[in-house]
């Protein structure tokens, strides 16, 4: 992976959000996109020396557990239709985060929870579902035929000033704003770590300038991020070195030119902390069941800072899952699964009868429309702040919405044919009860607390006020059935070296 | 908000059978909307009125995934420079345009469906030495190998490649070579993957033959295709690596 190099040829750093020194390997804007390349070819090798068998245009539809053991999964090839079994000794998900339950976001159109959830459905716990990093840097919405939002680095948070007029709904163009009537409000707010502090007080001060009125764009959901100071002092040269591909990304996109005018940015669903809840072996409550990366709770704990799930990654996949998966192994017996087996069968009739029930829907509306209705509820009421009100009012019109999809979807095509919009449905019906799930601990935890923010705790300066003596714990949910309401466990926390203290970014 | 009205004239086929174009009227596209959000306009359209949606594919939607595949009136991405479909934004077609949408076409990447074509033969070609084959992990650490400035950013720039094809389908030739040379020219200048890179050249070009591609012809269309600008020196580069792996 060519990581950027400095000219005496030793790899160069540079800052995130969430530090104040430069300590990050980075690849110009793109380091995820390269090491997710470095994946990519280090995959190839090990199918090239018959390691792995990869099938592409394949997604697991079903876990199946023999003995109250992770044994096997169902999974639907997307281009036939014909639904497979795969026995094994144990089973990994990698299988990402949930970030697209808000339809809007700055995941891959096809990042979806169904993997996850239906291990969840199956018996393993899902912990802390309302940890959901909102990113600061996006481009805003433009209109509702926007089908994801594009991410600007963070990097840009390096050279970049956020800034909004002082006035409310001012009309001008930001060159006739005068510097003096201009709020630079993170370097006013929190002055040491200024347009670098975390993405979650980022964002939530970008919602509070916006919810100020003083918004920015034709949506007037939008703050500036301003280069000219930056480009004043070290040349657009410097610059253009340095974000050339982003600045050109962001032009092509919104046609307005960067270099000139300051960029629009408003805060975006990102990742996601919660996850399978795994031990420190990574494996999950089902035994058997490991679960890597975004997918599980781990790590993060309620808040993820810049270049972190690259770690996660890397340290999951490669220093963790290789020395704990064996002892696992030993306590079974391999080999001893057969797809034969009547559990192989259970789980794909529930497979096919769950496909089959949508293409039966047969109603008119297309199920995107539901996954737009959903995730604008779930942005007001389980974004970037949360209310008690607001949560108990999803929780009423989730079902609701997911009752429409099930009696008046129309989903396009057969079974048994290479069909998209039935592979996006099935994702679309998991997401539909997933949400409820989120509501259901975005509730529970009336604390603020990393990126869930409750707007009834919060400090006289408007701070997230998280409240250990309660809610020091994380909270794994247990599936209880369609409809139920889900069964929490409470693991505390208990740190024993470091004293459990609030971090000030001012 | 401006809005545009548009004529599409899209390939629908499905795997085995010929193709054929179906005209789509549309009518008060934002010209905001990218030329994927578009489609998703009509596929709601289409489906509402109990239609076959178009099947096209994409997933990342910011031009770094490589799956959005489409030859906008003959040019593979459209005709915008240094871009992909998915960052194509309408306010570059005029109203009344009449636009002609097809797949990739290419022997090695059969239609799945419409617009949708297999590009796994890029994954074989990648699978024949496309990788570095020291594990992770038990390497020096990288601080311990100086690389030059200029040696990693020219390793970067052949880098960028996403791996999407449009070079292929640019081509007359069906040649994957811009493809091939970014991986070539990106791995062997970097130390680590020095060592094996005449076993690479050598691999990866007979893979690239077993699939079906053709050869570079020399017309450079690949390069003015290509949504991450790669340079075709990269092919030039390739060809030396291969001219030496002879030796």
């Amino acid at each position: 992976m060519p990581l950027a190099r400095d000219y005496a040829g030793l790899l160069d750093n540079r800052s995130f959000g969430g530090s104040l020194v430069s300590r990050t390997f980075y690849a110009r804007g793109q380091t995820g996109q390269q090491l997710l390349l470095g994946a990519y070819s280090a995959l190839n090798k090990q199918i090239a020396l018959s390691n792995i068998h990869s099938h592409v245009r394949s997604e697991m539809q079903s876990l199946v557990l023999v003995n109250g053991h992770a044994k096997g999964i169902i999974t639907r090839n997307l281009v036939t239709g014909k639904i497979d079994r795969h026995a094994a000794d144990v089973i990994v998900l990698a299988t990402g985060g949930y970030s697209t339950v808000f339809y809007l976001s700055t995941n891959a159109v096809n990042c979806n929870v169904s993997a996850a959830f239906n291990a969840y459905k199956n018996g393993a716990l899902f912990a802390n579902p309302c940890y959901t990093q909102i990113h600061p840097t996006c481009i805003p919405v433009a209109g509702d035929f926007q089908s994801k939002l594009t991410l600007m680095s963070e990097s840009l948070r390096n050279d970049g000033r956020v800034w909004v007029p002082n006035k409310q709904n001012d009309a001008r163009k930001p060159q006739d704003i005068d510097e003096q009537e201009r709020d630079y409000y993170l370097e006013r707010k929190y002055p040491s770590f200024g347009n670098l502090s975390p993405r979650d007080i980022a964002s939530r001060s970008a919602k509070e300038a916006c919810d100020a009125g003083k918004g920015v764009g034709a949506s007037k959901l939008g703050v500036y991020l301003d280069f000219k100071d930056a480009i004043n002092r070290y040349g657009k040269n410097v610059i253009e070195n340095r974000y050339g591909n982003l600045f050109h990304m962001y032009y092509k996109i919104t046609h307005e030119n960067p270099y000139e005018t300051p960029m629009r940015i408003f805060p975006a669903p990102h990742y996601t902390m919660g996850g399978l809840w795994v031990n420190y072996e990574l494996m999950s409550n089902v035994p058997g069941l490991f679960v890597l990366g975004e997918a599980n709770f781990s790590d993060h704990g309620a808040n993820r800072l810049g270049a972190s799930a690259l770690m996660q990654g890397l340290a999951d996949g490669y220093f963790v899952l290789p020395y704990t998966i064996s002892p696992y192994l030993n306590t079974i017996q391999p080999g001893s699964t057969s797809i034969t087996m009547k559990e192989f069968d259970v789980e794909e009739e529930k497979v096919k009868d769950k496909i089959n029930n949508l293409l039966n829907i047969k109603g008119k509306e297309p199920a995107e429309s539901f996954h737009k209705q959903l995730g604008l509820l779930m942005w007001n009421a389980c974004g970037m702040a949360r209310t008690k009100s607001k949560l108990l009012d999803a929780l009423k019109k989730i079902p609701e919405i997911r009752d429409e999809f099930w009696h008046s979807a129309r989903i396009p095509g057969t079974h048994d044919t290479y069909n998209p919009y039935l592979e996006r449905a099935n994702r679309i019906a998991d997401y539909l009860e997933f949400a409820e799930l989120m509501c259901h601990d975005a509730l529970n935890r009336s604390e603020s607390c990393g990126g869930h923010f409750r707007e009834e705790s919060q400090t006289s300066e408007g701070e997230a006020l998280r409240r250990d003596d309660e809610f020091c714990y994380v909270a794994s949910w247990e599936y209880k059935g369609n409809n139920q309401k889900p069964l929490l466990h409470k693991e505390p926390l208990i740190f024993e070296n470091v004293a459990l203290t609030q971090r000030s970014y001012k | 908000m401006e809005t545009i009205n548009v004529t599409l004239k899209i390939n629908r086929e499905c795997a085995n059978a010929v193709g054929k174009m179906e005209t789509y009227p549309l009518e008060n596209i934002p010209t905001e909307a990218s030329f994927l959000e578009m489609l998703d306009m009509l596929n709601h359209s289409l489906i509402k009125n109990g239609k076959d949606p178009v099947a096209f594919d994409s997933d990342c939607r910011e031009g770094i995934c490589g799956s959005c595949s489409l030859v906008i009136n003959g040019i593979p991405h459209g005709q915008e420079l240094g871009t992909t479909v998915c960052q194509l934004h309408m306010r570059k077609f005029n109203n009344n345009d009449v636009i002609f949408v097809e797949p990739w076409r290419a022997t090695a990447f059969p239609v799945i469906k419409d617009l949708v074509v297999d590009r796994s033969a890029l994954d074989r070609i990648m699978q024949a030495g496309g990788y570095i084959s020291v594990k992770t992990g038990t390497t020096i650490d990288a601080n311990s190998i100086l690389i030059g400035k200029n040696v990693a950013e020219r390793a970067f720039d052949a880098a960028a490649c996403i791996g999407c094809g449009a070079c292929v389908a640019a081509c007359k030739n069906s040649s994957p070579m811009l493809f091939v040379g970014a991986k070539i020219q990106h791995l062997s200048l970097l130390p680590q993957g020095h060592p094996e890179r005449l076993s690479r050249v050598k691999n990866m070009i007979s893979q690239m033959s077993i699939e079906g591609f053709g050869g570079c012809t020399n017309t450079l269309e690949c390069e003015s295709a290509c949504p991450k600008e790669i340079s075709a020196t990269v092919i030039s580069f390739m060809n030396r690596e291969f001219l030496l792996s002879n030796f």
